[in-house]
């Protein structure tokens, strides 16, 4: 149960005042709760644990990993 | 999927391990505790990957594996209360009690729902207002902010009939109760726990056991990557908490889960499976929320059951124990017929070592 995984904000509405939002995880959708990351906007993509998203996924630091994992393969970054 | 595939990458992985192997040059033991890293390491084979000086030591981090048997008994009984739908997640309907487990219970007329998450019980409960929903409050650090705003919602919309058997337990203490061991040399901390928690309350932990802590997710990657940092500190003889995880984990959490968390829930003493009783490893209902803690709402008498003498599960996790060294593994216990726990969840260490790796240790 601790398998959270990322998805993609598609839709945000308001549900007796807790912010729940739409999310896509690969073509799969489900609702999700936002209280914990209201700064949560359409389009990024957010950690989802037992129906609710725990952090806004950084993707700068998600590219700056990837960054760091081709320089390691010798490849161009 | 995106954020998923890039970090499976197999030219990045190999790069990885060779700089493992570069850096390394004498044995160390490295604990994942988080199950969900288990699983990653044994589906990719990752544990195999390793030069020889690594060994990965599959820790406690299993939250379905130490809810402890008087509480899979306590679900039970209440399943079985004509008045009471018992809602869970998925993974807890398999695991076994004193008699039978849950889908059994459901089997026999009890009324017992699968759920995604705690949310949906509250929806049940507003919607069934003649029936007592119950909700099995399982789980880490990861499911805590989930729960809490289960009850805290419950209570805010006034809700009479939502109750919480709450069993949550917490990473940090099981870590000191796992060094005694004398075995584990450094850890990687669960990253989805750390991306509620932040880091701070490992700095004491890296300090007082003198290893180093890496924050680390749960791709193969992030696995590998979290290996390699791990190696690296302890062949620079450093122990200091790291994170290799930066994408999920912020050094304070998340702030405003925290904050709920602390509202809804006290720091208590809690049994772990198999272990025992670890001081303060674990989450209550404050007495604020009492109305909706279902061990007060329901008396189901006393219950104080032993586990099953032939079931090593307590050595499984606490890493002192390989699952295919069991002498029960894939023969009386098998996904099936478990004995314990960790052979049924998807986080348990032997459910992992049976569906990736049947053929023991060949």
């Amino acid at each position: 149960m601790c398998l959270g995984v990322p998805g993609k904000v598609l839709t945000i509405r308001d549900d007796r005042g807790t912010a729940m939002a739409t999310v896509d995880f690969g073509g799969a959708t489900r609702e999700v709760c936002l209280v914990y990351t209201p700064e949560a906007e359409v389009g990024e993509y957010v950690v989802v644990h037992a129906g609710f998203a725990i952090q806004v996924l950084d993707e700068a630091a998600a590219l700056e990993s990837l960054r760091l994992f081709a320089e390691m393969d010798g490849q161009a970054p | 999927m995106k954020w998923l595939d890039e970090f499976a990458d197999p030219a990045a992985a190999k790069a990885l391990l060779a700089d493992i192997a570069a850096t390394v040059t004498r044995p160390w033991a490295v604990m994942e505790v988080c199950g969900g890293q288990t699983h990653s390491i044994i589906r990719n084979g990752i544990d195999q990957l390793l030069p020889a000086e690594v060994e990965l030591i599959h820790g406690p981090g299993c939250p379905v594996c130490v809810t402890p048997l008087a509480m899979i008994d306590r679900a039970l009984a209440l399943a079985g209360r004509p008045e009471v739908t018992l809602c869970s997640f998925g993974d807890m309907l398999r695991v076994p009690g004193s008699e039978g487990d849950l889908f059994a219970a459901k089997a026999a007329g009890g009324d017992v729902r699968v759920m995604y998450s705690p949310l949906d019980a509250v929806r049940l409960a507003e919607e069934q207002p003649d029936r007592e929903v119950v909700w099995f409050g399982v789980g880490f650090e990861t499911t805590a902010p989930a729960n809490a705003m289960a009850v805290h919602l419950a209570r805010e919309r006034g809700l009479r009939n939502f109750s919480m058997l709450v069993s949550h337990v917490l990473v940090p203490p099981a870590i000191d109760a796992v060094m005694p061991s004398g075995r584990i040399h450094g850890f990687l901390a669960a990253g989805h726990v750390c991306t509620v928690m932040g880091t701070a309350q490992y700095e004491p932990l890296a300090a007082r056991h003198r290893v180093p802590i890496v924050v680390t997710g749960f791709e193969p990657l992030d696995v590998l990557d979290g290996i390699r940092r791990c190696v690296r500190q302890l062949e620079a003889g450093r122990a200091e908490v790291e994170n290799a995880y930066p994408r999920a984990v912020r050094a304070d959490g998340n702030p405003a889960a925290r904050a709920m968390l602390a509202d809804v829930f006290e720091v208590c003493d809690r049994q772990w499976r198999g272990i025992g009783m670890i001081p303060a490893s674990g989450w209550r209902l404050r007495p604020a929320y009492a109305a909706f803690d279902a061990e007060l709402r329901f008396d189901v008498g006393t219950i104080d059951p032993s586990e099953p003498a032939r079931c090593r599960a307590g050595e499984v996790l606490q890493g002192l124990l390989k699952p295919d060294h069991c002498e029960c593994f894939g023969t009386e216990c098998t996904p099936r017929t478990p004995l314990g726990a960790p052979m049924v969840s998807a986080e348990g260490a032997c459910a992992a070592y049976f569906q990736y790796r049947r053929v023991g240790n060949a």
